[in-house]
């Protein structure tokens, strides 16, 4: 049977943040845009963020884009691209305010701007007093955007491809990206895309770990495409770990709770964050605060029966507080953990939530990639949001600096492709062999008989990262991780489907899930191993110290013969003076 | 526990039917959890689902006779043996699974964005933390679809009804003071079925996972179109 083709100027994978607002711009001009999302837009991992977004608005107390980048440049511990960081600091005001001029209801103040909070690692002047940068709406901010962003994108009648599965990347023999093969999940059916241009937006990968936040849908299939597609993902090592999931679910509770005055116990009732941060105590930055409360659990002043967790408390707060602006952390408190907040401290411990690396680009979204001494940009192949790597996150991200950095690169590689297409007003040409490799990745869940299951392999292949490219990690341990997952990427091609109907096969899109998981967690493994020093998210007992003079630079694992090269961090920012390397201290 | 499931899977069955699985039930499992068991058991079993946390709105599905969102929902608070069909009323895909077009149709004909005529400021559109305080109840609403496709007038005419959901969301926009549409979001309203079906049978209430109350909503909308035609 032939396999259907449509064309599109441009196609974006993933609905979440960073593609409706790339599709949003684009589905304002002329251009003929496609998205397609393997759920129904509003269902994208978008939906689940809480706390808000950052913006130098100075609603609440003074502020400026300038210091946003300071605490930006110091909380990815001087491993973020500061022009990039400088972007998306300046881009910030202007994003917040288009997205309230798109619908996004945001909470607040009395004098009818939009209310701001506090959270992690924000500073007044350059490290001076706390800042209150966090625009939010409730702690439903993720919710208020990507409901917004999808109206904006009905009403300017964008094309959706909802419940259609990314296969592959096409590309041609010189590298440059022609469309995607997708399938559509209610039929089974594969359709191939052709695209001018094409945006990855397809988020994170927190699936990779068996304690996360993230949905099920993270599952990293953008930067698996990308691999497969020979391109090198960048600072995968780099995964932060939330401090406060609910203790042995994952579920989040946002960091605004310790914005709003929340704070941290041991089971001696000790405020125990005033010992490893006494300056921001339980507002320092997501790394260091993830680490002390593993430190508190293994040294034995954990709580519960178990003592695996610690408590976070709300109750001193008060009812009015708690229901007014964290009504959805009351609810969920109440439901994962059986607690109401108002009145009982939630028990809490790290949990996997998002990857600062990702598939590395430019200011505009670019894909880039090195060539000789220097780099160059993939042709047709843009990637924005958590499974691109600008980078503006560094080696730690900060709370509230997520939802901003989709918004901005969305936006940003939404206006490029429509520059692009400018200057390439024909589709290249098709290559078949291309088609019949992504193809062939589809069929081969045809095969029929005995095998390994799909669930059996991903157990363990998410139960071995955790224990051995967690929180803290040794040379040892990440050895044998390494090791461990090889052997079950090895194993891969004896997994079999037991079911293989066409119509809404869920477990044939799981197997490709699969392959998404096992190609993005060996390269946040095998980075993390090679990187041999302590820096933000990646702690590292045997070099406890972070090492600028070796290692301040970014690192590029390869697909291919799982290599790694590596390239300088860009410490020239567009317009300022560059922020040396300091000791990072809250 | 006794979980008895529908499955359905139209390359091989002639019509949907009910099979049993068990399911070791620990303290605090969600109904998601004994699905994903189920699954375990049978891969073929399908359902949507997410997040896991209430907010995606992908896994409502119907227990024992009552549209919930499987996530949130404790098996504890359950009666053995536990039933678990699709929403009622909508086509079926695969075993759980619906196909849910004629939904978002209804929410997409409301046309749910936000209207401004007005040139944009610079910044933000002001808006007092009264006026704010308006769209809560109305704004946390997740697209789940437990609301309408528990709603007899949306089972009836789900291609003319707009049913509790897209009603929601229309007052959301009518009782938001920086929308200037007011006019032809209720002129669109008229005739006797976009709005005026709902009979108030109040289903949509009962089963809200995010406690919202299409009913209420909708009674806001007929009472604006009321004041604005005297």
């Amino acid at each position: 049977m032939a396999l259907n083709k449509r064309r599109f100027d441009a196609l974006i994978i993933g609905a979440g943040g960073a593609g409706l607002n790339a599709a949003i711009q684009l589905a304002n001009t002329d251009a003929r845009v496609a998205v397609v999302s393997k759920v129904f837009p509003t269902r994208s991992h978008t939906v689940a963020a809480q706390g808000g977004v950052n913006a130098a608005l100075a609603n609440v107390l003074p502020d400026n884009w300038h210091w946003h980048m300071f605490d930006t440049v110091k909380g990815s511990d001087y491993l973020g691209d500061q022009d990039a960081i400088e972007f998306m600091c300046r881009e910030a005001i202007p994003t917040v305010y288009e997205l309230e001029h798109n619908g996004v209801p945001f909470s607040r103040l009395d004098d009818g701007k939009i209310y701001q909070r506090a959270f992690g690692g924000q500073s007044q002047n350059f490290g001076g007093a706390q800042a209150a940068r966090t625009c939010a709406a409730a702690d439903r901010t993720g919710h208020a955007i990507l409901h917004a962003l999808y109206q904006q994108n009905v009403r300017a009648r964008t094309h959706f491809f909802d419940e259609y599965f990314a296969i592959d990347l096409i590309r041609d023999d010189e590298g440059a990206i022609l469309g995607a093969l997708i399938m559509e999940i209610e039929t089974g059916e594969p359709l191939l895309i052709e695209a001018k241009a094409t945006v990855l937006a397809t988020g994170g990968c927190g699936q990779v770990y068996r304690t996360t936040s993230n949905a099920h849908i993270n599952t990293g299939d953008g930067t698996a495409m990308a691999l497969r597609a020979g391109i090198p993902l960048m600072d995968m090592e780099f995964f932060q770990f939330h401090p406060t999931g609910i203790a042995g679910k994952g579920m989040l509770i946002t960091e605004g709770v310790r914005g709003e005055g929340g704070y941290l116990v041991n089971k001696d009732g000790e405020r125990f964050m005033e010992r490893y941060a006494p300056n921001a105590k339980d507002l320092a930055s997501r790394d260091v605060v993830s680490r002390a409360i593993v430190t508190e659990v293994k040294e034995g002043r954990g709580c519960g029966p178990q003592a695996d967790h610690v408590l976070l408390k709300v109750d001193h707060l008060g009812e009015e507080i708690v229901s007014k602006r964290l009504p959805g952390i009351r609810e969920s408190g109440k439901i994962f953990a059986g607690v109401d907040a108002v009145h009982e401290p939630l028990p809490v411990f790290p949990t996997a939530h998002y990857v600062m690396g990702g598939i590395p680009t430019d200011p505009y979204g670019r894909v880039i990639v090195p060539q000789g001494n220097g780099e160059e940009v993939v042709p047709g192949l843009y990637a924005a949001g958590e499974c691109a790597c600008v980078s503006v996150h560094g080696a730690n991200r900060l709370g509230g600096n997520s939802l901003l950095d989709i918004l901005v690169f969305g936006r940003a590689a939404g206006l490029d492709v429509i520059e692009s297409l400018k200057e390439h007003r024909n589709h290249r040409p098709l290559n078949e062999s291309s088609v019949e490799t992504a193809m062939a990745r589809l069929t081969r869940w045809d095969q029929k008989g005995e095998g390994i299951s799909v669930r059996a392999l991903r157990d363990e292949f998410r139960k071995t990262m955790e224990d051995h490219a967690g929180v803290f990690r040794t040379e040892e341990i990440m050895a044998e991780g390494v090791e461990k997952l090889k052997a079950l990427r090895d194993k891969l091609p004896e997994v079999r489907l037991s079911d293989h109907s066409k119509v809404f096969n869920t477990a044939r899109v799981e197997a490709l899930e699969l392959e998404n998981l096992v190609d993005t967690g060996i390269a946040i493994a095998y980075s993390a191993l090679k990187r041999q020093e302590s820096r933000g998210a990646h702690s590292r007992p045997d070099f406890p110290a972070r090492d600028d003079a070796n290692w301040m630079k970014h690192s590029l694992y390869f697909k291919q013969d799982d290599h790694m090269d590596y390239k300088p961090v860009r410490t020239k920012p567009l317009t300022v003076e560059t922020f040396p390397p300091k000791e990072r201290v809250y | 526990m006794k979980f008895l499931v529908s499955r359905y899977n139209p390359d091989s069955d002639a019509a949907p039917y009910m099979q049993a699985f068990e399911v070791e039930v620990p303290r605090g499992m969600m109904l998601r959890d004994a699905l994903l068991d189920i699954k375990r058991q049978d891969e073929s079993f399908a359902f949507r689902h997410s997040c896991g946390e209430g907010v995606c709105g992908s896994d409502g599905v119907n227990v024992n006779g009552i549209n919930k969102l499987a996530c949130i929902t404790p098996v504890s608070e359950l009666k053995e043996p536990i039933e678990v069909r699709p929403f009622p009323g909508r086509p079926i895909i695969r075993d759980l699974v619906v196909d849910m077009t004629q939904f978002y149709q209804q929410y997409k004909a409301v046309k749910p964005w936000l209207v401004r005529n007005d040139p944009m400021p610079e910044q933000e559109i002001l808006q007092s933390p009264q006026d704010r305080d308006k769209l809560d109840g109305l704004y946390e609403c997740i697209l789940c679809g437990c609301c309408s496709t528990s709603c007899p007038s949306f089972w009836w005419n789900p291609e003319k009804f707009h049913g509790p959901q897209a009603l929601l969301t229309a007052w959301r926009f009518l009782a938001d003071s920086r929308d200037q549409a007011t006019d032809e979001r209720l002129d669109a309203l008229e005739g006797p079925y976009k709005l005026f079906r709902c009979h108030t049978i109040m289903n949509c209430v009962e089963v809200c996972p995010k406690g919202l109350n299409p009913t209420k909503a909708i009674g806001h909308i007929k009472a604006l179109m009321l004041k604005n035609a005297v």
